[in-house]
């Protein structure tokens, strides 16, 4: 019921984002994101954008899990994983 | 920017899942407070892969299974007065009530429409005046702003056919009531993602420092999870080993920050009042629900909408009330998967798609049943 989707904003046209959901385009109410502009990603529940997403937040996010990818990686090349 | 091949690298699971086993030394009960987390560990069989000291149980995370019966009725009750149309989410038709469910009332004709958002609900009352349109207004914090914003855009619009039937629960409150629940089962809360977005980390500080509870918000990947119970299994053996004090912690900071969405807070003051709430199978919290403020009361489908309910008739036998509040897995119900099912369900934690019988029921059934 709290599912959240992330998307991409097109194009904003007062109350309303056009939003980019890996290729298909659905509208989205941006009363609760005031800050959102083009360009940002934002979460989507139930026709409405609810959080503009941290682009910084979720490369550190990303390189955390990609690090641990690769140190089991190296582990499992130096033969101890 | 959401790379999700990286959100469900193999090897970082391998690496997060050698770190759990190292942490669990022994029993440690966590407990996940949202339908969308319970239904992601049982699709990606993270119970599997997961040492059998480490239990993840399932709370009252799912807005539908916690809506008290007598709503339930009363919805029923509401969608059977003519030249009403009720209006709603998807998951709240099956849910059985005493005698009936919306399902079955819009078989008998009634007009109950499935909507993906309650903004269409207007559009429904702008074209067909004559009709009293009702929203059922389910949900935890991440929906209640979506229905917030839609009152004040009726009342912007002058709409005056549209109301909604308050059935809002607040998170907070309820992870409260069970970090206090005497002979407490729980070593740690994670928190819900997207109600976070909303309320920010922050909200969970209280029941962190004064019930020593351990709270990570968490996202809703593979990844994100594996990760963020290694987060909460550090802090729970570093309150065993060095006696620390439990924190709030966020591992799902790319969509939630300390202090929430403030648009949508200021949002849901205006047009909401905090109110006692009861809980479906666990009974009254304390300032765990929404009611309407005095500016907004007329959108209150109560004020509006007289309807006879009878006296609530529960199904017996169901224990999804122990299954909430942490104390029972659904495999222990009697009834699970025998009379029991999603086709035809008895309660409703196996009715909704996140309830957490009827995620059992579709994705870990047969390990837990061993067969
Ligand atoms: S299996 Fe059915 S009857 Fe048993 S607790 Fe779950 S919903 Fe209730």
């Amino acid at each position: 019921m709290c599912l959240a989707v992330p998307g991409k904003v097109l194009e904003i046209d007062g109350d309303t984002a056009r939003v980019d959901f890996g290729g298909i385009t659905r509208e989205a109410n941006v009363v609760l994101v005031p800050e959102a502009v083009v360009d940002n990603y934002v979460l989507v529940h139930a026709g409405f954008a609810i959080q503009v997403l941290n682009e910084a937040e979720a490369e550190e996010t990303l390189s955390l899990f990609r690090e641990l990818a690769e140190s089991l990686d190296d582990e499992a090349k130096r033969g101890t994983g | 920017m959401i790379d999700r091949e990286t959100l469900s690298s193999e090897a970082a699971a391998h690496a997060l899942v050698e770190r759990i086993e190292a942490l669990v030394t022994e029993p440690v009960a966590l407990m996940e407070v949202c339908g969308t987390h319970t239904v992601a560990i049982s699709r990606f069989g993270l119970r599997s892969m997961l040492p059998p000291d480490l239990r993840l149980l399932s709370g009252p995370g799912c807005p539908v299974c916690v809506t008290p019966l007598v709503e339930i009725d009363r919805a029923i009750a509401v969608a059977r007065t003519p030249g009403v149309i009720v209006t709603t989410f998807g998951d709240m038709m099956r849910v059985p009530g005493s005698g009936s469910s919306l399902e079955a009332e819009r078989a008998e004709g009634a007009d109950v429409r499935i909507l993906y958002s309650p903004l269409e609900a207007l559009g429904i009352a702008e074209s067909e005046p004559a009709s009293e349109v009702v929203f059922l207004g389910v949900g935890f914090e991440t929906t209640s702003p979506t229905i917030a914003a839609s009152v004040v855009a009726a009342d912007k619009r002058g709409i005056t056919n549209f109301s909604v039937l308050p059935f809002f629960k607040t998170v907070p409150a309820a992870l409260d009531m069970l970090a206090a629940l005497p002979g407490r089962a729980l070593d740690g809360f994670i928190c819900p993602g997207h109600v976070s977005a909303i309320i920010g980390a922050d909200a969970y500080e209280p029941v962190a420092r004064d019930r020593n509870m351990p709270c990570v918000v968490i996202g809703f990947e593979p990844l994100d999870i594996l990760g963020g119970l290694v987060m909460l299994l550090e802090q729970v053996r570093a309150i065993k080993d060095e006696g620390a004090h439990a924190r709030v912690e966020n591992q799902y900071s790319r969509a939630v920050t300390p202090e929430g969405n403030t648009a949508a807070q200021a949002l849901l003051a205006d047009v909401f009042e905090e109110c006692d709430a009861e809980w479906r199978e666990i009974g009254m919290i304390p300032g765990s629900g929404y009611g309407f403020s005095e500016r907004y009361r007329s959108f209150d489908t109560r004020q509006r909408l007289a309807v006879n309910v009878p006296p609530p008739a529960g199904p017996t036998g169901c224990i999804c009330g122990e299954i909430m509040l942490g104390l029972k897995l659904p495999t222990d119900c009697p009834l699970f998967a025998g009379r029991c099912t999603p086709r035809d369900p008895v309660g409703p934690c196996m009715v909704s798609t996140e309830g957490s019988c009827a995620a059992f029921y579709k994705y870990d059934r047969n390990d837990s049943c061993g067969s």
